[in-house]
């Protein structure tokens, strides 16, 4: 079975917020809320500075503190790729899942249950790209299975020095920015 | 130097999270306030207290009752998808302590109302003839026993778990310390203890819970100080955590409603009491309750602040 991850070039990465129109329109996320979103990350002091530019999402962890702290079951690892989902059916809305993500990639959806980027699981079942993916402009993003040694995404990996997010929270992240 | 700049600004989570409100604080409070009375109920069953009509333990069921469905409502409000709720009960998720704390809530009721039907108010006695007949069956030594183990085992679960719940939360650092259990237990059982004081009939028992309240107010100062050097010698995230409440936006509502008037001027109020200097008055026990609030409170607005470094 697969497990679906994505590599995100940041030196590709221009912030120009395409992925996040497409996630909005894909997915019909309301108006005010993201799915995903773009990180301008400037560190350093002049003239030594260093500007990361990445679009983020929530990181489809491989230890995800959102399931093991839902209280009915509703947040779930899929058997699809083990992509993480919400049944909103099962959500109580009790937000104990938005509080357990280091990365605050949930929200409450306005019908009351939470909600969170899918990997656009419904175009990938349709063997597609996710839908932020397929639009880049520059081609940044790389999404497939991290178990496939010969994946795309593993090629990417192995190219450049890759980084996840908040490694020290110990979720297990199957995001990679190339720095 | 470092800016981090989003783009995302979800109702909730941005700028700083804030998912819970007041309701959530309210529960805690209640739910560890519950949990200090069964425990209390569970000790003066087990000394066979109930025999006299002046025990605070016939008081503490009924109140208790009605303190953790004011809390429960409390918890309801919060839910974003209500008509889901009857969900928490369709599974039991290990992982999970609001899982375990639904089914606990679950259990604590029939053995609060076992508790109190050792000793119904004679108007129920008399309105309802089965009330009188449940509550001579069940008062017979072993049925005592139990239902005092019942209230000690599910007491004690309660208290825990209210600090459980958000200890298991990792992602917020303030919050992700083991001796947040331990420290709203003890927290539940002054509260408790507290007002046990304020309603006791008896003087010898006002005197009693008064002394325990002095020693859970000492073990919960003590369990506070645990608290902060756990953080402090943990990671960087955590000792940043820490220094919310030293130092940070969160000292002075930390410092002087949780410690300064919440544990230590009831402390110094009841000591004075309990070595006959001055009267009994509600003014200590009033100050422990509301220093109970107040720590839920600062508790869970600090937790959702604190934050891991984003990189």
């Amino acid at each position: 079975m697969a497990r679906y991850g994505m590599v995100i070039d940041t030196r590709k990465c221009v912030g120009c917020t395409d992925c996040v129109v497409a996630c909005k329109t894909e997915n019909q996320v309301p108006e005010g809320l993201n799915r995903d979103w773009i990180a301008d990350d400037l560190t350093g002091s002049f003239p030594t500075v260093h500007l990361e530019i990445r679009t983020e999402r929530c990181n489809h962890c491989d230890n995800p503190p959102c399931v093991a702290c839902c209280p009915t079951g509703a947040s779930h690892v899929d058997p699809f790729g083990a992509i993480v989902l919400v049944t909103p059916e099962m959500c109580i809305g009790c937000k104990a899942c938005l509080a357990s993500c280091p990365y605050d990639a949930r929200f409450v959806h306005p019908d009351g249950y939470a909600d969170k980027c899918t990997f656009c699981i419904h175009r990938v079942k349709d063997g597609l790209d996710p839908a932020c993916v397929s639009v880049c402009p520059t081609h940044c993003m790389t999404f497939g299975d991290l178990d496939d040694p010969n994946s795309e995404v593993n090629r990417q990996l192995a190219s450049r020095p890759p980084h996840a997010l908040m490694p020290a929270a110990g979720t297990e992240p199957r995001i990679f920015y190339l720095t | 130097m470092r800016e981090l700049v989003l783009t995302r600004h979800n109702e909730l989570i941005d700028p700083l999270v804030r998912v819970w409100g007041w309701e959530i604080p309210v529960y805690l409070f209640l739910g560890g306030w519950v949990a200090g009375m069964m425990i209390l109920v569970g000790y003066f069953l087990l000394r066979g207290r109930n025999r006299e009509d002046t025990c605070v333990c016939s008081v503490l069921p009924g109140t208790s009752v009605v303190l953790l469905s004011l809390g429960m409502g409390a918890l309801f409000l919060d839910l974003e998808h209500k008509l889901y709720v009857w969900r928490l009960y369709t599974t039991f998720e290990v992982t999970s302590p609001m899982s375990w704390g639904a089914w606990i809530l679950l259990l604590v009721y029939p053995a609060l109302a076992a508790a109190f039907a050792l000793r119904p108010p004679g108007i129920l006695r008399d309105l309802f003839p089965a009330v009188d007949r449940l509550s001579r069956r069940l008062d017979t030594p072993v049925g005592v026993r139990g239902i005092a183990a019942a209230n000690l085992v599910l007491g004690i679960s309660l208290g825990i778990y209210t600090g459980i719940l958000l200890s298991a939360l990792g992602a917020r650092p303030f919050w992700n310390s083991a001796i947040l259990g331990p420290l709203f237990l003890v927290s539940g059982l002054s509260s408790a203890a507290a007002f046990g004081h304020m309603v006791a009939r008896h003087h010898e028992e006002r005197e009693l819970l008064a002394r325990s309240d002095n020693v859970f107010l000492a073990i919960e100062l003590f369990v506070v100080a645990l608290f902060l050097v756990g953080l402090l010698s943990s990671s960087q995230a955590h000792v940043a955590a820490a220094r919310l409440v030293l130092g940070g936006p969160f000292t002075a509502s930390f410092w002087v409603l949780v410690v300064g008037a919440g544990i230590v001027i009831p402390l110094m109020i009841q000591l004075l009491a309990v070595t006959h200097r001055i009267a009994h008055t509600r003014v200590g026990p009033l100050l422990v309750m509301a220093g109970g609030l107040a720590l839920r409170f600062v508790i869970v607005a600090v937790g959702q602040v604190s934050h891991w470094a984003k990189v």
